[in-house]
């Protein structure tokens, strides 16, 4: 498997108790790596002189299949890539579509949007934190914040009927309406939440057996992380306040009134808690946006879609009664839309970072490239720099408070 | 139920407790005859230790079987285990690539007898909607299944409904089988020794 | 906040450093794109990088893609710059031939480009001329082909348990 594989033993010096580096394999299956990704470890001792990495164990060739379907199935592999938000990658797919057809969404859209959006953020920062908690011994967030994840599924559940990979909106909009059960239960969300992440708040950040074992484990320096491109709420700990929502506002996040949390030196515990600033921030989207949403009154209450009958299939009376929407109706369905030529990126801002689009097409039904920049693919590569010197323990740390999802980084 | 009130959320705690029926046999006055088959099936299905061999999204539905909400450890399972030396169920829930088939060989070889198999997911099953030259076309290909849970993600009741089978085929198999000759043929098949 | 640096200023100071060599000036989007001849490309980055006005410091994207119509520049590879401070995109793409894909690499510039370079190895097989480590990333090592070229299908063609009648592909329908 790893013929290639550049694995030494480095001489230590002549007076240490061992004379060379122990090889260890922190295998593609471990109790404590989130995913299957594959570090190979050279030990002194418990100190870790080096690490070398392995990926593709989960490469499903997510860029060869987008080169097959029509644009409306790609979002179904778009789920797939960080499935713990996967809303986020389906809202960024339907945008780079808009921005490739020329699409324009109305308001309302876009503010439901932030919403699923940033319910997905709420989720993927859980599950992230609530697992550095359980690698280092503190299993009871975990099974808290689990409760709150399957609150934000029953939300998704009331929209699109799925719980983990979403496949919610559509080219212009969203499938359905939300019904006032989803609203009842985002209010719900918006008041018992906040009480279980103070909670959960409570058990960690001052924590002192929880300070000692993250705070200057994995230091990233700016330097380094925008060297190695990375994005996201690692390059945020490290004290660059880059963030996609603000610096190329899409679907309106330019009404919304937020900060964005940036970390000092990088370390573990910066991570951690630039995750749980933005879980706060996140919440005080959704209440903005919830209000705004309320404001829609009359006809306007009623709008989930842009009008776009080419791109977006119509509702089935009418499909059974008018002729041009029989006709809209068959030449999606077959895939005979008119895709414009030429190639476009778009990113949005994902639970890990720069989520992004490349999309080439050439006028067929099917793009002709598309290429999805992962920022879990690019950040991976850091680990071996911020992992030197420490401890074995604390390189566990390290790589679960980095939220590594395998889906993304393999693709 | 006693309710108690504590930080403003009421706990509840349960009385009702339900007992499992016992298998077929005669009874008497300090004894109890039945076939070892039927007590050790018993024991064993209640307390069945489990591998989670998680790659992806099936993964995630995973933890929100294992947490409070769809609890799996009602069923026996209180502690999942990661090494395969100590556990009896193999969960595979996630696409295996091609290059993580012989890993998942390896693990399987490692677990002792008895061991049982379930693939969570479509892509463990049949390979999913992956139907790439990167990805196993399901794990049966590798290694035997025994129980198989369609889905993508499967939801967790049906996880659970997936486990409450494996229980059966637990509890019902004949303590001869592992060293017969159908089962032989069936390891031999996959070049499993 | 001021707004210095624009598409046309980095055109027009691109222009005056490498002259005729870039060629295919666009703005698909919103995005300036060019092309730039593959023994340039280093020299390209490095001056987008270096310089105090344009301070192209952070490679967003790095991939690659196929035109095999094209006979003589087939293989190319896109990268995708950003400026963090100014907010301004780029999008430069290099093309070469197929029969001798070399490309200077770009992890002298961006430590973050190896495994963007060897993910566009393993799936085009450019060879990046320079790169440390050049070998296979996502895809298991005994492979002996370039998936995403055009000519390669996408499924397994080792399967001999699949029914092609079942997906209307099999010999009644051709």
């Amino acid at each position: 498997m790893l013929q290639n594989a550049v694995t030494h033993h480095i001489p230590l010096p002549t007076d240490s108790i061992q004379k060379e580096t122990t090889t260890m394999n922190l295998g593609p299956t471990h109790p404590a790596t989130h995913g299957v990704f594959q570090n190979i470890l050279e030990l002194s001792g418990e100190k870790i002189l080096s690490a070398e990495q392995t990926v593709g164990y989960i490469h499903r060739a997510f860029e060869k299949l987008a080169e097959r379907r029509p644009l409306y199935q790609i979002t179904t592999l778009t789920d797939r890539l960080n499935y713990c938000s996967s809303p986020i990658n389906n809202m960024g797919w339907h945008m780079t579509c808009e921005k490739l057809l020329g699409v324009k969404t109305p308001k309302r859209v876009d503010y439901l949007r932030i919403i699923i959006m940033e319910l997905a953020r709420i989720s993927d920062h859980l599950i992230c934190n609530s697992i550095v908690g359980v690698d280092t011994g503190a299993f009871t967030g975990f099974l808290y914040v689990m409760q709150s994840r399957e609150d934000i599924y029953e939300i998704y559940e009331e929209v699109c009927g799925s719980r983990l990979t979403t496949n919610i909106g559509r080219i212009g909009g969203f499938e359905r309406n939300f019904n006032n059960i989803a609203f009842e239960k985002l209010e719900k969300f918006l008041i018992t939440f906040p009480k279980v992440w103070k909670e959960f708040e409570n058990l960690f950040n001052r924590n002192r057996i929880f300070i000692d074992r993250t705070k200057g484990g994995g230091p990233l320096s700016a330097e380094m992380a925008i060297k190695y491109s990375v994005t996201g709420p690692n390059l945020r700990a490290a004290g660059v306040d880059y963030d996609v929502r603000v610096a190329s506002p899409y679907s309106s996040y330019e009404d919304f009134d937020f900060e964005i949390p940036v970390g000092t030196t990088g370390d573990n515990y910066d991570r951690f808690m630039v995750r749980n600033g933005e879980i706060w921030q996140s919440l005080r989207i959704i209440e903005q946006a919830y209000r705004k949403v309320q404001e829609f009154k009359g006809a306007e209450a009623d709008v989930f879609h842009a009008d776009v009958p080419e791109y977006y299939l119509p509702e089935k009376k009418d499909v059974y009664t008018k002729m041009e929407a029989l006709i809209w109706h068959f030449k999606i369905i077959m895939g005979e839309i008119d895709i414009p030529k030429g190639e476009v990126y778009h990113s949005v801002e994902g639970g890990n970072g720069e989520l992004g689009f490349y999309l080439v097409s050439d006028g067929g039904r099917t793009p002709y490239r598309l290429h999805f920049r992962r920022p879990c693919f690019i950040y991976y590569q850091v680990y071996k720099e911020i992992v030197k010197g420490s401890m074995l323990s604390d390189a566990i740390v390290t790589l679960s408070s980095l939220n590594l999802i395998a889906g993304e980084m393999d693709a | 139920m006693s309710d108690i009130i504590y930080t403003g959320r009421p706990v509840k705690f349960n009385n009702k407790v339900k007992m499992v029926e016992p298998p077929p046999g005669v009874e008497g006055e300090g004894f109890f005859v039945t076939k070892l088959s039927e007590v050790v099936g018993l024991g064993r299905k209640n307390s069945l230790w489990p591998l989670p061999f998680a790659t992806s999204c099936c993964g995630i539905e995973f933890m929100a079987t294992m947490a409070s909400h769809y609890d799996l450890a009602r069923f026996g399972s209180e502690r999942v285990g990661f090494s395969p030396r100590q556990c009896d169920l193999l969960m595979v829930m996630g696409t295996i690539a091609k290059k993580m088939g012989p890993v998942l060989r390896q693990v399987y070889l490692q677990m002792a007898e008895p061991r049982w198999v379930m693939a969570v997911g479509a892509c463990a099953s049949s390979g999913g909607i992956f139907d790439t030259y990167s990805v196993l076309q399901g794990i049966d290909q590798v290694i035997p299944v025994d129980v198989y849970v369609p889905g993508c993600p499967p939801r967790p009741e049906a996880i659970l409904d997936g486990f409450m089978k494996i229980q059966e085929v637990v509890g019902n198999e004949s303590i001869r089988r592992r060293n017969g000759e159908q089962y032989q043929a069936l390891l031999s098949e996959y070049g499993i020794q | 906040m001021d707004m210095g640096l624009t598409n046309e200023i980095v055109k027009a100071k691109l222009t005056e450093k490498f002259g005729d060599a870039l060629l295919n000036w666009e703005e698909p989007y919103g995005m300036l794109t060019f092309e730039a001849p593959s023994d340039l490309n280093l020299k390209v980055m490095q001056y987008l990088h270096d310089d105090g006005e344009l301070g192209f410091t952070f490679l967003t994207d790095l991939t690659g893609i196929h035109y095999p119509d094209n006979k003589g520049s087939e293989i190319g590879v896109v990268y995708h710059l950003h400026n963090l401070a100014a907010n301004v995109r780029i999008r430069m793409k290099v093309f070469t031939d197929i029969n001798t894909p070399d490309i200077y690499t770009a992890t002298s510039l961006f430590p973050g480009a190896n495994w963007m370079e060897r993910e566009t190895f393993d799936f085009y097989g450019i060879n990046f001329v320079g790169h440390p480590d050049l070998r296979r990333i996502l895809n298991v090592d005994e492979m002996d082909y370039f998936p995403m070229r055009k000519e390669f299908p996408l499924e397994d063609q080792s399967r001999s348990d699949k029914d092609d009648e079942m997906f209307g592909r099999g010999g009644s329908y051709n």
